[in-house]
């Protein structure tokens, strides 16, 4: 069976597809989509329900407050998971960058879709980008002489200035659109979001948990960890490339211009707590949590903006701890 | 056998020369000293040694394979210049370090009884086993050090590089871990050690070998003074650090180098740190 399986991977990205061959596929997607929508609806959705109830709290019952939750429960924990492996090698912007390049990603989708009426998903188009611009940002960092700050700042800005042009070029008609994905939006989640969003944190996840050696080596010695024969390369571009997944299941919440806040800010909180490297990605995840779920919480009471609250959030736990760290 | 052998070894950035025609052997069981001065290349020969590098001409063997070829990570440990420079803010512990040297082993499935006993030992061996649940960023330099040193131990490695690996360091706990680092000689172990200062050189190792771009001398130890070669590889412009450790003189690299920089030296090449 491994043909149809086979043709069913290239098919989905496929736009237009015969209907013999797209049988297979769009059972297998169907299968996928109706697994999650069941949990989406079941699972979430009556966790969500019983807590409305006990909390009184009635916004804990709108799916599209469920599916926020969801959202930011997910990138509180990929966030300061992978933003752990940047932060102490002085990579900290690498997030930035990735983000403001998928934003070309979003742009080049949405001007696909004016120009030439191809729907491509928002988000694949900034996933793709985004991949595409880690590996040229890890490129930029190993073979050329510029300092890596010097060439992330080239490639953020240069993203981002693709995408402001692509924006231009289809005459302003798309650029109401453009908002929700510079500043984040807590109400256009959508569940093909939250599914994305979910899958893609699951990867992040499992890689992590599989490549957790060879990425702490490369973390705290990068030489050390090359001289014992490790293949640094190819854990660098798996970091940038997880990098890349986090920055874009996280932008439709948190906004292309401050999605990188959760790989860097409860990491640099947790780096006051924890005394191990595991115990301070527990308390990293436990941060980016807090910050995700009071963040969305406040947002939705005061009517504010998303992304904003929630960095604001992880700002204040950092500074919470750093006084505590003081007075102890 | 022979740990590393470099037979006539160049390397230049763009066309500078940083080591020219650079030829000798190590040994297994040596404590080679490599010495020079600021910018003679001498950080640069080590990562070249160990295949970190690949030479422009010439080439580097490391244990009878092409160094850049050489793939049994465990055999070789490196303790680079800058190797403190994450330890000091990244949250991990003594033990997690050294828990490293096992990685290039068993680098995804569960610890053996092996790899733990390996860790337990290299943390008894250089005397830290009380500090293994200490962050490593809260150490003294000098345990600092010692803890990349178990982490040597812990992946059994045969050849052990350092890279000024006391250059922070009291002249008390420079004294100790060089006394560290020749038992650990003794037992087998052969050490290619880069020092600016000459002096704990001359003290622990058993050859030497001085640099400046070429190499000026490759002997026994105790040849080395009555050879001219230090003069001549250090020229008459730079302060020749060979002081008696029974002062405790402590003499700051950083400062150094900064002097170097100061006085126009006319060198060109780069910095020999990487």
């Amino acid at each position: 069976m491994t043909g149809p399986v086979a043709l069913a991977a290239t098919d989905l990205l496929a736009v237009d597809f015969s209907a013999a061959d797209s049988l297979a596929p769009l059972l297998v997607a169907d299968a996928f989509t109706g697994i999650f929508d069941w949990f989406l609806t079941a699972v979430v959705g009556g966790v969500f329900s019983w807590l409305a109830g006990v909390t009184g709290l009635d916004f804990l019952g709108y799916p599209y407050m469920q599916r926020a939750y969801l959202s930011v429960l997910c990138i509180g924990v990929v966030g300061p998971l992978v933003g752990s492996f940047l932060v102490y090698r002085d990579l900290s912007m690498v997030g930035d960058t990735l983000a403001h390049t998928a934003f070309a990603g979003v742009a080049l989708a949405l001007f696909l879709d004016a120009t030439l009426g191809l729907a491509v998903p928002p988000l694949l188009g900034a996933l793709v980008v985004a991949v595409v611009a880690a590996l040229v940002v890890q490129a930029l960092i190993e073979y050329t002489d510029a300092r890596s700050d010097a060439a992330l700042a080239m490639v953020l800005t240069g993203g981002f200035a693709l995408g402001s042009v692509l924006i231009s070029l289809t005459g302003g008609g798309i650029s109401v659109g453009i908002n929700q994905y510079l500043f984040g939006s807590l109400a256009t989640v959508s569940r093909a979001d939250v599914g994305l969003l979910v899958s893609m944190g699951l990867v992040v996840v499992g890689s992590v948990a599989v490549a957790y050696r060879p990425l702490v080596y490369v973390t705290f010695d990068e030489t050390a960890a090359r001289a014992s024969r490790l293949h640094v390369r190819a854990v660098n571009t798996l970091l940038s490339i997880l990098t890349a997944f986090v920055v874009v299941s996280a932008m439709r919440i948190m906004g292309v211009i401050l999605v990188a806040a959760l790989l860097v800010i409860p990491v640099v909180t947790a780096s006051r707590l924890g005394r191990s490297f595991k115990q301070s990605l527990l308390y990293g995840v436990l941060a980016g949590e807090l910050a995700g779920v009071a963040g969305v919480t406040v947002a939705y009471l005061y009517g504010l903006a998303a992304g904003g609250s929630i960095v604001l959030v992880a700002l204040a736990g950092f500074v919470a701890v750093a006084a505590g760290h003081r007075l102890a | 056998m022979t740990a590393v052998s470099l037979s006539d070894v160049t390397f230049s950035y763009g066309d500078v020369p940083v080591v020219d025609g650079v030829s000798l052997d190590v040994p297994e069981g040596e404590f080679l000293g490599l010495v020079g001065p600021n910018g003679s290349g001498k950080s640069t020969l080590l990562t070249l040694m160990l295949g970190l590098r690949r030479p422009t001409r010439g080439e580097v063997r490391l244990f009878d394979r092409p160094a850049h070829d050489f793939a049994d990570g465990e055999r070789v440990a490196y303790v680079a210049q800058d190797a403190t420079d994450a330890a000091r803010d990244m949250p991990v512990t003594v033990r997690e370090v050294v828990r490293m040297g096992r990685y290039p082993r068993n680098l995804f499935g569960r610890f053996s009884a092996d790899d733990r006993e390996a860790v337990v030992s290299a943390l008894d061996r250089v005397d830290i086993a009380d500090l293994a649940d200490r962050r490593v960023g809260a150490l003294s330099g000098g345990q600092r050090q010692r803890v990349f040193v178990a982490r040597a131990l812990a992946a059994e490695a045969d050849l052990l590089a350092l890279d000024e690996p006391t250059v922070a360091l009291d002249a008390e706990s420079r004294e100790a871990f060089y006394d560290l680092l020749g038992d650990l000689n003794e037992q087998g172990m052969t050490v290619v050690l880069v020092e600016h200062d000459i002096g704990v050189v001359t003290a622990r190792a058993s050859r030497i070998a001085c640099l400046n771009k070429r190499l000026y001398f490759h002997g026994d130890t105790e040849d080395i003074a009555d050879s001219d070669a230090l003069a001549a590889a250090y020229g008459a412009n730079q302060r020749v650090l060979d002081h008696d450790h029974g002062h405790g003189r402590y003499h700051g690299n950083s400062h150094d180098r900064q002097r170097g920089h100061s006085h126009g030296d006319a060198r060109a090449e780069p910095e020999d740190e990487q």
